[in-house]
């Protein structure tokens, strides 16, 4: 036992001693704050969460602007003609009529009447299959394509279609269009709005890490202000800590967020006849990201490792200005 | 270099630790101030490196009022003064070596400029082996020499040490005190706060004696 603890105190003054004859080398210099403690550890798994829920919150408020596009897209590409029926009305004539009269509008590219089999089966998920539409009052209908780039005069098409076709009405899908566009800008406003209150709680996070981590080296910075340091070389040295921790919490939580875009973008392909995969499809698309959303993921990560430098930068300038107070 | 009129200080709402306290500092001066343990020491030291603020009175410093002083100015004068604390205040997660170096350092200096200085000074006080062990393996008196290394590593204009021969033995004590005269004859005024009646006998200097709240002076 004895000469186990000889032996280790040997050993230890063998250590030290190779220690003192090691040459300095001023570039390996410890760093002037301690290396990070285990709250600054912590922080960067809260950075890092908070960054992923972030990049979620952002992508997914792209992909829904992206979605709702592409179906306004789709949805002003098209206007229709509904004829409802009556006695005494040759729906047919009308059809064609009206299909006729569309066609003569500029900016109207194309009108198509939906034939009685396409009817039947647009009305095959409310009355089944084997339908004869002519035992039933069914309303029928010509799309009409239009040209996006110069659309027609929808008022004067509609007017124009209730003037001359009988029993025909004009639906241009504008009220379909704007709820769309509503939908998507309160998406979009949540998000945001979310999106601002984890930036908010990612700031009262750094604060209160930051003037954790000035508790716990307040006898460093105390030495620093007696040995002449000035107080932005202190700040220097918080900013530039907190940065890296930004950073690196931050760069995990993003590459996270765009691992996990990837995956449900893997997986809504490989499970594309699926409902499931269908209906979130419907609503976000293919979950494909693309260049903008690997780039907007960039960008939170930047503006976070940004956001944590600025306040715990800002957080020890008020804390030095208070113990100046007491001094001056 | 430093003035002191009719300087009083109060903590709180508490009586006045230091009262009508006056007196000059030459630059160059060498002096020991004295007192029995708790008479206001450590307090005046603390009003000598601004880590304090009067409660009346004037100070000036360096040829200017410290109301006048600004915060922007306060790293400026403070590198003008060297402080050995009581209690060493050596960062322990820096070697001995950076612990010394660190005035150097935050003043922006370039690394390769300075290693030589700080080893030679090392090897001077007598921690030439234990340059990059961390404080806590120091004993008492390596990190006293540790925290006089560093107080003296710029040549400051004015140098206050607090006890800086309390946890040394008597033969390192003197050596130090040699070294505290070598650097007053470089032109560093010194202040050495102590409590220790051998050590003041060695050297014929200025005493200033707290004594009731006050600070006599004997020439």
């Amino acid at each position: 036992m004895t000469e186990q603890l000889l032996r280790r105190l040997g050993a230890e003054r063998e250590k030290a001693k190779r220690q003192a004859l090691r040459p300095a080398n001023p570039q390996a210099a410890n760093p002037v704050l301690p290396a990070s403690s285990v709250s600054m550890r912590a922080l960067t798994l809260v950075v890092a969460i908070m960054t992923f829920l972030a990049c979620l919150t952002a992508g997914a408020v792209l992909l829904v602007n992206q979605t709702a596009r592409t179906w306004q897209t789709q949805i002003s590409r098209e206007a229709t003609i509904q004829i409802r029926p009556a006695e005494a009305l040759d729906m047919e004539a009308a059809l064609e009529q009206a299909r006729a009269l569309a066609e003569t509008f500029p900016g109207v590219t194309n009108a198509r009447i939906i034939d009685r089999a396409a009817t039947a089966r647009l009305l095959e998920p409310w009355l089944g299959s084997g339908l004869d539409i002519d035992t039933l009052p069914v309303p029928r209908l010509v799309v009409v394509t239009i040209d996006t780039a110069q659309p027609p005069d929808f008022e004067a098409l509609g007017a124009a279609v209730l003037r001359e076709v009988p029993n025909a009405s004009f639906d241009s899908h504008r009220t379909w269009v704007d709820r769309l566009i509503a939908m998507a800008r309160t998406t979009a406003f949540f998000g945001l709005a979310i999106f601002a209150l984890m930036l908010a709680a990612t700031v009262l996070t750094v604060v209160f890490a930051t003037r954790g981590a000035m508790a716990g080296a307040s006898h460093v910075i105390e030495v620093l202000h007696f040995i002449g340091a000035e107080s932005r070389y202190i700040a220097r040295l918080f900013r530039n800590r907190f940065f890296m921790i930004g950073l690196w919490g931050g760069f995990a939580g993003g590459a996270l967020a765009v691992l996990m875009f990837l995956a449900l973008h893997v997986w809504g392909r490989v499970n594309m006849a699926a409902p499931e995969a269908d209906q979130a499809a419907a609503l976000f698309g293919q979950f494909a990201l693309g260049p903008t959303g690997y780039a907007l993921s960039a960008v939170v990560v930047l503006a976070v490792a940004a956001l944590t430098a600025l306040t715990s930068q800002l957080t020890v300038v008020a804390y030095l200005e208070d113990l100046h107070e007491g001094q001056l | 270099m430093i003035r002191f009129e009719n300087v009083g200080l109060r903590y709180g709402l508490g009586p006045e630790v230091l009262s009508d306290v006056s007196f000059h500092l030459p630059a160059k001066s060498f002096q020991f101030l004295t007192g029995p343990s708790g008479a206001g020491k450590t307090t005046l030291l603390r009003l000598l490196f601004m880590s304090l603020k009067p409660t009346r009175g004037v100070i000036s410093l360096f040829g200017r009022e410290r109301t006048a002083i600004t915060r922007a100015e306060l790293p400026m004068i403070r590198r003008k003064i060297g402080v050995v604390f009581q209690d060493f205040r050596l960062l322990d997660h820096l070697t001995t070596f950076e612990n010394v170096a660190l005035p150097l350092r935050v003043r922006g200096r370039d690394a390769a400029s300075y290693t030589k200085d700080v080893r030679d000074l090392l090897e001077w006080v007598g921690l030439g082996d234990r340059m990059h062990v961390y404080p806590p393996v120091l004993s008492g008196g390596e990190k006293q020499r540790a925290s006089i290394a560093r107080a003296l590593i710029e040549q400051p204009e004015l140098l206050l040490a607090d006890e800086p021969t309390g946890n040394v033995d008597p033969p390192l004590a003197r050596r130090l005190l040699k070294l505290f005269i070598e650097l007053n004859k470089l032109g560093t005024a010194v202040v050495i706060a102590t409590h220790d009646l051998g050590l003041m006998e060695q050297v014929d200097a200025r005493r200033m004696v707290i004594h009731d709240q006050r600070v006599e002076i004997y020439d």
